[in-house]
């Protein structure tokens, strides 16, 4: 009856700096984390899918509305995005290989490179954002265009009178533009995190988990985006 | 006495319990123990219980007669609007899940903590944080749109400062729901214990894993809608407000898509609690094990698919609504299963008449004519005319007070030992639940009546054939005040008077019987090997004072 009194600390010592108490090793810890990321990330889908669901209501209910409003986007800058959260998609997932091999080097590289391309996301989004808002572009009822900017449009758009509610469609696109921007900078605030730890040398072989789970995360938000850029660019 | 019996209360007299672990207020504000975040939550929803109660007396004063004998129209609206958010996100939504299963689930697992306890952590302050914004709501002039937020009223310009707030405490309270709901469903899938399959587990469980899966999908959606509808009121963005270009009915959609969901994340968890309650007091073990087990998740799954039927009169499709409607008479099918178990497992039981039972039978009473009722409702031909009357009140008290609060009450009675190390008076408890059984019915069952000759709901004033059924009702309402008075001083006067609680005061089988009342700080020394949790083959009862013990081959 004395054994079940007191863990000796050896005992502890051996069960590792990362591993929690409500754990019996570090496997049942990683399958846990990933089970609850996993989770977590189905929250994240159905957060999203009010914003899509509100989409494909008003474009079927306006489809020359939208047809209209996307002519005010370029599809340039939203492509070279794609491109740009792929290639962090990427680095994300190479990381957490890195991670797993323990090659320490590989790791601060790709996740480096995960936060800079994050940031230049970040950066076109801003140039992108701002064009419109100079131009007269807003959200709702904050939406009235610059003679400039319609003068621009290609010719058969200009023919066409603007649709009443135009600010509909970009109360939808800077919502769902803006949201996925709002992950993106907590992506990029847990890269520098996980940045900060692979630092200090606390990830290996052993205990990879917040690489694995954040890749996870990151993953997403590309996801999102990915449906993103046809649907609000691409009409 | 054998080995088993020994080592079951040992560690009582051996280390210390998690009351006792940690002194001072931050070792509780901030603590990662989920037995104490569990008796946090529950102080919590308790104060908001009381908060929304005194609402609810002060709107049945009001209409003790025809013309409102109390408050202001505008304050009447104010008033009933707060007491349906208050009660709805802040005591029936967290009460018996992040209260009693933030306690329970872990010990009833044989683990040590829930998987990830910071997170739970983080719930619970969301919650306050939540709670917060709704009492400033009140500060700032309170809103009177209903809990239902419907635009366009609710988006107009008039409406102040209040309506941002209360959206806010939505999305507040729905991330700390979702936390919950995650934190719950990992445990269950990865830390059950040796032995114990998934048809192993304890129901309420699985009641708490399918409640968990509704918190996940259903959440979200309403957290995004309320900032949409924040947004909206703020930016004109043309989404749900029409001279904007926007519609409303899509708000309608979004918010049943969460707000009819609710509803199970509010009685399944209530179905948990009940179905380990009657095994334990019928001293059997529990009949149709996978039944209720399935039909939880048959709940759940079915309940994603019943929205529509709160909008029968909303100008939605009528082959919608038709859709709609049969979807909700499918959703009677698990409830009706469960019932039918409840029943036969009681059913030559030894039945023992304790403060838990006594609750769960009038439980029984309540929900099934809660259950029949919504089957009305859910039809169309009969839910036209009885729409916004207050039998859909009637309703929805019968289910979300009768049978929740009331399945509530019996959990609290139930693991009260186990949390506090005390035993609470036994009369006193069963007392209550009959003055609340009592009151319940009182209160209640005149707005059924009111309902079907027509009384409208929401208003401040009513047609003075109705007086006699207000007044039944507001007399009521004051007795079920009673009962619950009484039942709180009756396990408040359990903390410094109750006689100490053995480990197992009942004879109940499941985990966490086995350990000392109140457990230690880390539950379980070693991870223990799980037995069906109804199977009281050997336990017997050695004293009151010493509870119940198991003997190996007796």
């Amino acid at each position: 009856m004395d054994a079940t009194a007191q863990p000796a600390p050896a005992a502890r010592q051996e069960r590792g700096r990362f591993l929690a108490v409500q754990f019996e090793d570090m496997a049942a810890q990683l399958a846990t984390g990933k089970l609850g990321i996993w989770l977590f990330l189905a929250n994240e889908v159905l957060f999203f899918s009010a914003l899509f669901v509100s989409y494909g209501v008003y474009r079927s209910h306006h489809p020359e509305l939208f047809r209209y409003a996307s002519q005010f986007l370029d599809w340039r800058m939203g492509a070279t995005n794609t491109l740009v959260l792929i290639s962090s998609s990427l680095a994300a997932a190479w990381s957490v290989r890195a991670a797993q091999l323990g090659n320490q080097r590989t790791l601060i590289r790709s996740l480096v490179l995960t936060v800079v391309l994050a940031a230049t996301f970040m950066v076109v989004k801003y140039f992108e954002y701002s064009h419109k808002l100079h131009n007269g572009v807003g959200w709702g009822t904050a939406c009235n265009p610059s003679p400039e900017l319609l003068a621009s449009l290609p010719a058969a758009v200009r023919a066409l009178p603007v649709p009443a509610h135009l600010g509909t469609f970009f109360s939808l696109y800077y919502l769902m533009t803006g949201l996925h921007g709002i992950h993106v900078l907590v992506g990029i605030g847990l890269y520098v995190w996980l940045i900060v730890r692979a630092r200090r040398g606390d990830f290996g072989p052993g205990y990879y988990g917040p690489v694995d789970a954040v890749a996870l995360y990151w993953h997403l938000v590309d996801l999102v985006w990915i449906f993103l850029f046809p649907l609000l660019y691409l009409i | 006495m054998s080995t088993a019996a020994v080592a079951v209360r040992a560690p009582a007299h051996e280390t210390e319990s998690y009351l006792e672990h940690g002194r001072g207020v931050r070792s509780w504000l901030f603590t990662l123990d989920h037995k104490r975040i569990g008796i946090m939550y529950l102080t919590a929803i308790s104060a908001c219980l009381l908060l929304g109660g005194v609402f609810a007396l002060v709107l049945r004063l009001h209409l003790w007669s025809p013309q409102g004998a109390l408050v202001s129209n505008d304050a009447y609206n104010k008033l009933f609007t707060l007491h349906g958010a208050v009660m709805i996100f802040l005591f029936i939504i967290p009460g018996i899940p992040a209260a009693l299963g933030n306690f329970v689930l872990p010990l009833q697992l044989g683990a040590k903590d829930l998987a990830f306890p910071r997170v739970n952590l983080l719930s619970f302050w969301l919650f306050v944080a939540g709670a917060i914004f709704f009492v400033v709501v009140l500060v700032v002039g309170g809103v009177d749109t209903g809990w239902t937020l419907y635009p366009p009223y609710s988006l107009e310009s008039a409406r102040g400062l209040g309506i941002l707030l209360a959206l806010s405490a939505v999305v507040l309270t729905g991330f700390s729901s979702i936390l919950t709901g995650v934190n719950f469903i990992a445990t269950i899938h990865r830390m059950r214990p040796p032995g114990m399959g998934w048809f192993d587990m304890p129901l309420f469980l699985w009641a708490l894993y399918a409640t968990g899966v509704i918190q996940i999908i259903s959440t979200p959606v309403l957290g995004i809608t309320a900032a949409m509808g924040f947004l909206e009121r703020i930016f004109h963005l043309g989404l749900f407000m029409p001279e904007y270009g926007g519609d409303p009915i899509l708000f309608q959609h979004f918010f049943w898509f969460y707000s009819h969901p609710a509803v199970y994340i509010m009685i399944l968890p209530a179905m948990g609690v009940v179905s380990e309650v009657v095994s334990v007091f019928s001293r059997k073990p529990i009949f149709g094990y996978r039944f209720i087990a399935v039909s939880s998740m048959a709940i759940a799954i079915i309940g994603f698919l019943v929205w529509g039927h709160h909008m029968f009169v909303s100008g939605q499709s009528r082959w919608a609504s038709l859709a709609f409607s049969f979807l909700t008479m499918l959703v009677s099918i698990p409830s009706a299963i469960k019932t039918f178990n409840w029943i036969a497992t009681m059913y030559k039981g030894a039945i023992v008449l304790k403060t838990p039972m006594v609750y769960v039978l009038t439980f029984f009473a309540i929900f099934g004519v809660g259950g029949l009722t919504g089957l009305f409702l859910g039809l169309l031909a009969t839910d036209v005319p009885l729409h916004d009357t207050y039998f859909v009140v009637a309703h929805f008290h019968f289910v979300m007070v009768g049978a929740v609060m009331i399945a509530f009450l019996a959990g609290l009675h139930y693991w009260w030992p186990k949390m506090t190390g005390r035993m609470y008076h036994e009369g006193v408890g069963v007392a209550s639940a009959w003055l609340v059984f009592l009151g319940f019915n009182l209160t209640f069952v005149p707005q059924f009546l009111a309902g079907v000759l027509g009384m409208p709901r929401r208003y401040a004033t009513y047609a003075p054939q109705f007086t006699g059924h207000n007044r039944l009702s507001t007399v009521g309402a004051f007795v079920l005040a009673l009962g619950l008075v009484v039942a709180l001083a009756g396990l408040l006067h359990s903390l410094r008077r109750g006689r100490r609680a053995p480990p197992n005061p009942w004879g109940a089988a499941s985990l966490e019987w086995t350990i000392a009342s109140p457990p230690t700080h880390h539950n379980f020394d070693e991870t223990p090997r799980a037995r069906g949790p109804y199977d009281y083959s050997g336990l017997h009862e050695v004293s009151e004072e010493a509870g119940w013990v198991r003997e190996e081959g007796r």
